[in-house]
């Protein structure tokens, strides 16, 4: 049963999954790129699992090309599940 | 002109604990690193070596290799900046079967979860080729960077055919060594089902009541350069890779040729690479394995080539930490080095009862003093694995 897609709760979700990427708490917000955050492509793919897992959405190699922030990743989660 | 070769930094992550000297420290004292029955890298703790990135992005073997990697590049003086051009220096890594636990973490997220949970880092984290990948990306080598695979010799292979590059000038120098992490469910009753572990859980090399070997874990990286550049750049050289020896048996899968011979032609090839006799060997640092089948047969080859009547010391380091698989021969020649360079035979650990017609001096009770009498310290460390790959390295140490 995914969870109920709000704006609120994918940011949650994407902010509590970040740090087991190695990224510190502090250098996240909606404004911070991937890049500069050190998150790749394989962190990327990891995150869309858990991004699948919790609101049944999946992003495909083109999305993940597209996402730079977080907060693209944040819209993009609700505008999908949408 | 074949060039020489030195070894200028050393690492090790074993069940001894951290650090290539923690190791030589520990066995020469006559420690033991198995504790129930296994050889875990117990003091090693991922996250005091590594980032949260680095520990997430490597599975444990890959892990050892990056940290016993960093104390022999310090030790080299490396850290600060490469001494050599980076597209001549290349990484060669042995490993018997890399990333098992990850395989059997994502074979059972695949059997419980489904195909769609499968971690996408699966693949590259378990790949025999991530440790020679992670150490090349940390240190930025950009020279010929590959893994080697051959079992229980891997970790030996890793060294003698980095040893060949720098000699016939394909590289200035080469990151090698052996890692294996191994101590899982699949691998453990994998080997407990071809009996060939201690069911007493006890690692007694070259004694009679040996009943099979005990599994460890861990690494060690050496740094080999040429031996004019590390000259020229006043490197502190700790020993000379003088020669490297490697046959096949073409006999079993497992079990050694019974009479030791493929094992006795790695030597008599070790020996004629570094131009050396066997009255010029000092110490051997065996292969014992504390399997029945290994120990003699390796007994038999050591006397067809160094002599019926050799009085050379044969120490087993597996006798203290167990069988390192994949990086046995990168550790075990990390250890002989260090026991050339204090002149120093370590024991066989749990040595004590004889079996007739093994009859060598397997150094029990306690370490020995060497007896050099004023040659150079030239020992052979001796790796054979499953799939009948021998191969013996000639050290000296400086």
């Amino acid at each position: 049963m995914a969870a109920t897609v709000t704006p609120e709760a994918v940011e949650k979700t994407i902010i509590e999954a970040l740090p087991q990427f190695g990224v510190e708490e502090s250098d996240i917000s909606r404004d911070a790129t991937f890049e500069d955050l050190d998150v790749d492509s394989l962190d990327l793919a990891e995150l869309s699992q858990i991004i699948e897992d919790e609101y049944g959405v999946q992003l495909k190699g083109d999305d993940v090309g597209r996402i730079k922030t977080v907060g693209d990743a944040i819209d993009m989660v609700v505008t999908r599940a949408g | 002109m074949r060039r020489e070769v030195v070894v200028t930094g050393i690492g090790a992550v074993t069940p001894l604990g951290v650090g290539a000297r923690t190791l030589h420290e520990r066995w020469r004292a006559g420690v033991s690193g198995i504790e129930n029955g296994e050889g875990v890298a117990s003091e090693f703790e991922p996250t005091d070596h590594l980032s949260v990135k680095e520990v997430r992005r490597a599975d444990r073997f890959t892990q050892f290799a990056m940290v016993a990697g960093d104390e022999a590049v310090a030790e080299a003086g490396w850290d600060g900046e490469l001494p050599y051009d980076p597209a001549r220096i290349d990484v060669v890594i042995g490993t018997g079967i890399g990333g098992i636990g990850t395989l059997e973490r994502g074979k059972e997220i695949l059997m419980e979860q489904g195909a769609r949970k499968v971690p996408p880092l699966s693949i590259p984290l378990m790949m025999s080729n991530a440790a020679p990948a992670a150490l090349s990306m940390r240190y930025k080598l950009l020279g010929n960077s590959f893994g080697i695979v051959s079992a229980c010799s891997a970790g030996a292979h890793g060294i003698g055919e980095a040893a060949r590059k720098i000699a016939y000038g394909d590289a200035d120098a080469v990151v090698t060594g052996g890692s294996e992490a191994s101590l899982t469910p699949l691998a453990r009753a994998a080997f407990a089902a071809l009996d060939a572990l201690s069911p007493s859980g006890v690692s007694r090399p070259f004694d009679a009541r040996r009943d099979g070997f005990v599994m460890g874990e861990g690494a060690a990286i050496l740094i080999l350069e040429d031996a004019e550049k590390a000259a020229e750049r006043g490197a502190r050289v700790l020993a000379k890779v003088r020669g490297f020896g490697a046959t096949s048996d073409a006999y079993h899968l497992t079990a050694p040729d019974k009479e030791g011979a493929g094992a006795a032609a790695a030597i008599r090839k070790a020996l004629e690479d570094s131009g050396t006799e066997p009255q010029d060997i000092v110490y051997v640092n065996a292969h014992g394995t504390s399997t029945p089948l290994n120990d003699r047969a390796e007994t038999k080859a050591i006397k067809a080539v160094l002599g019926e009547d050799t009085e050379i010391p044969v120490s087993s380091t597996k006798s203290a930490i167990g069988h390192l698989l994949g990086a046995a021969g990168a550790v075990e020649a990390v250890a002989t080095i260090l026991a050339l360079r204090d002149r120093i035979a370590p024991p066989t650990l749990g040595y004590e009862e004889p079996e007739e017609g093994m009859d060598l001096d397997y150094v029990p009770g306690q370490a020995r003093q060497l007896r050099v009498n004023g040659k150079p310290a030239i020992g052979l460390s001796n790796s054979f694995g499953f799939g009948g790959h021998n191969v013996v390295l000639c050290l000296e140490a400086t």
